[in-house]
C-alpha cells in the first residue's frame, strides 16, 4: 500500500484495508521511535481556527520524527485578514513545506486546499464536516484497548446531531460489524442520513435517551461535549448541558471491561472521579493522537511503506 | 407530433423540450437563458398529457442545447425529452438523464460550505437519481431535490 503524496481529507476516502494499514503503522510508531525518519522535512500547520490539542499533537509528531514545523494558530494575524483566498494561501505555502495540516471553520475547505496544493494536505478539522485523524486515533484507541475492532457494542453519548467526531467514527466503525447505541435527547439524536446509511449497510443500531437502559451492553462508551456554540438559543443549551454526567454512580450499571472515551475537551460530561478507574480511556486516547499522526506524516511523505 | 403539442406553434429549426412537469416549465425556460434570443420561442404549460396528466413544452427556434443545459434540465425535469427539429421534422429525439457528477451546475445549500464563501467551481456526486439526492464534493453534505438551486 502506497500513501505517498496522498491527502487525508475525509474518512470516506479510506477503505477498511487502508484504515487497518494506518493502524498498523501507528502501532509500529508507538513501539519504535524513529527520530530521523523525517529529517529535513517541514510540516506547515495552518490553523485558521484555534485548537490546542490537535495542533500541538501534529507539531510534536513531526518533531519526534526529526522534522520541523512552521505555521500559525490564529488566522487574524495572517494575510487572510487582508482578504487572501484559501486557494492563494495554499499556493504560497506549498512552496515552504513538504506536508500541510489545515484546520478551517468552513466545511469543504480542506478538500479545496488539497486541490490547490501539490503537497499532501491533512485535514485537521473543517467546520462541522470531518476530522479524519481524530477518527483514526479513536479507532487505534479502541483496537489497542479491546484487542479488536470487530463485533463491538458501541455507545455514542451526548450531542450526536452536531458532533462530527461521532459521525466520522460511526462511518469508520461500520467496516467492523458493530452494534451501535445512540444515546441522546431527541433534539440531539443522530441525523437521519447516518441512520439511513447504517440501514443500507445492515448494521444494528438502537436509539435511546436513557443511558442506564443500555449501559450494561456496552464495550465502549464514547461521550461527547454538548457544544454551546452550536445552539442558537442559550436557554436551549442550558436545557441540555449536563444532561449526561458520568460519574461513579454509573459503575454498578456497566460491564467491568467497559472503556469510556471522549475526544476532549470535556466540560462536565465526565466527572474526575472516573479518571482513576480502569474505565477511563480518554487521556490515553489523546496520547494516541501523536502515534497516529506520526504514522500519517511518515506515510504521506513516502517514508513508511 | 400529437395534436396537443401543436397547440404550441411548431418551429422550423431548433429544439423542442417536451414532457416537462408543469411546475418546472419556467425553470426550464430560465435554464435556457433566452433573454435576448431573437428566434421564435413558444412556451406551453398545463397542457393535457396522457402520461403525465399535465405537462409543459418549450420550443426554441435556432437553438441547440449545450451539455450543461441538458444536465440542468435533467435536474428539474428528469423525464423530459429533447427533440432536435430540422424542416419541421424531428431529426433526433433524446431522453435527458441525470449525470453521475454535476460540475458547476448547482449550488451547495450549506451556507458554511467553502464553495459559498470562496469563488470556486462546485461539484456534486449523484447519490440517488429518483428522488434526486446529491452529495457535495467539498463539504460532503447531502442535498435533496427541494434544496437544489441551480448555479
Amino acid at each position: 500500500m502506497n500513501f505517498k503524496n496522498r491527502d487525508v481529507i475525509s474518512i470516506h476516502d479510506f477503505s477498511k484495508q487502508e484504515l487497518l494499514f494506518i493502524l498498523k503503522a501507528s502501532k509500529s510508531m508507538e513501539k519504535k521511535p524513529n527520530p530521523n525518519l523525517l529529517n529535513g522535512k517541514i510540516l506547515a500547520t495552518l490553523f485558521f481556527e484555534p485548537s490546542t490539542r490537535t495542533r500541538l499533537s501534529f507539531v510534536s509528531a513531526m518533531e519526534q520524527l526529526g522534522g520541523k514545523a512552521i505555521g500559525f494558530a490564529n488566522a487574524s494575524i495572517t494575510s487572510v485578514k487582508k482578504g487572501e483566498t484559501l486557494w492563494d494561501t495554499m499556493k504560497m505555502v506549498e512552496n515552504y513545506a513538504d506536508v500541510i495540516a489545515i484546520r478551517h471553520p468552513l466545511e469543504g475547505s480542506a478538500r479545496l486546499a488539497a486541490e490547490a496544493s501539490s503537497k499532501p494536505v491533512i485535514n485537521a478539522g473543517d467546520g462541522a464536516n470531518q476530522h479524519p485523524t481524530q477518527t483514526m486515533l479513536d479507532l487505534y484507541t479502541i483496537q489497542k484497548a479491546k484487542g479488536k475492532l470487530e463485533n463491538l457494542h458501541i455507545g455514542m453519548l451526548g450531542d450526536l446531531k452536531y458532533g462530527r467526531t461521532v459521525h466520522s467514527l460511526t462511518t469508520a466503525l461500520s467496516h467492523f460489524n458493530p452494534t451501535f447505541y445512540f444515546i441522546a435527547p431527541e433534539a440531539l439524536q443522530m441525523p437521519q442520513s447516518y441512520l439511513d446509511e447504517l440501514k443500507e449497510k445492515r448494521i444494528k443500531f438502537f436509539i435511546e435517551s436513557n443511558l442506564l437502559k443500555v449501559s450494561k451492553k456496552l464495550d465502549i462508551l464514547y461521550a461527547t461535549r454538548i457544544q454551546k456554540e452550536r445552539f442558537p438559543d442559550p436557554i436551549e443549551y442550558e436545557k441540555y448541558r449536563g444532561i449526561y454526567k458520568l460519574d461513579t454512580s454509573l459503575l454498578p450499571h456497566i460491564k467491568k471491561e467497559l472503556k469510556i472515551m471522549h475526544p476532549l475537551p470535556r466540560v462536565d460530561e465526565i466527572d474526575k472521579s472516573l479518571d482513576k478507574t480502569e474505565h477511563a480511556l480518554y487521556f490515553q486516547q489523546a496520547a494516541n493522537g501523536v502515534h497516529v499522526r506520526k504514522a500519517l506524516l511518515g506515510l504521506v511523505l513516502g517514508k513508511i511503506r | 407530433m400529437t395534436k396537443k403539442e401543436q397547440s404550441v406553434s411548431a418551429i422550423k429549426e431548433g429544439t423542442v423540450i417536451d414532457h416537462i412537469p408543469s411546475d418546472s416549465t419556467f425553470k426550464v425556460v430560465e435554464i435556457l437563458n433566452l433573454e435576448g434570443h431573437r428566434n421564435i420561442i413558444s412556451i406551453g404549460t398545463n397542457l393535457e398529457s396522457k402520461r403525465m396528466g399535465k405537462k409543459g413544452i418549450v420550443k426554441v427556434g435556432g437553438k441547440s442545447l449545450t451539455k450543461e443545459e441538458v444536465d440542468k434540465i435533467a435536474l428539474v425535469a428528469p423525464n423530459a425529452t429533447v427533440n432536435i427539429i430540422k424542416d419541421y421534422d424531428v431529426r433526433k429525439k433524446l431522453h435527458v438523464a441525470v449525470p453521475d457528477e454535476l460540475e458547476n451546475i448547482i449550488k451547495c445549500s450549506n451556507p458554511n460550505c467553502i464553495t459559498n464563501n470562496e469563488k470556486t467551481d462546485t461539484k456534486f456526486y449523484v447519490v440517488k437519481k429518483e428522488p434526486l439526492k446529491v452529495k457535495c464534493h467539498y463539504c460532503e453534505r447531502l442535498m435533496e431535490k427541494e434544496d437544489i438551486k441551480l448555479v
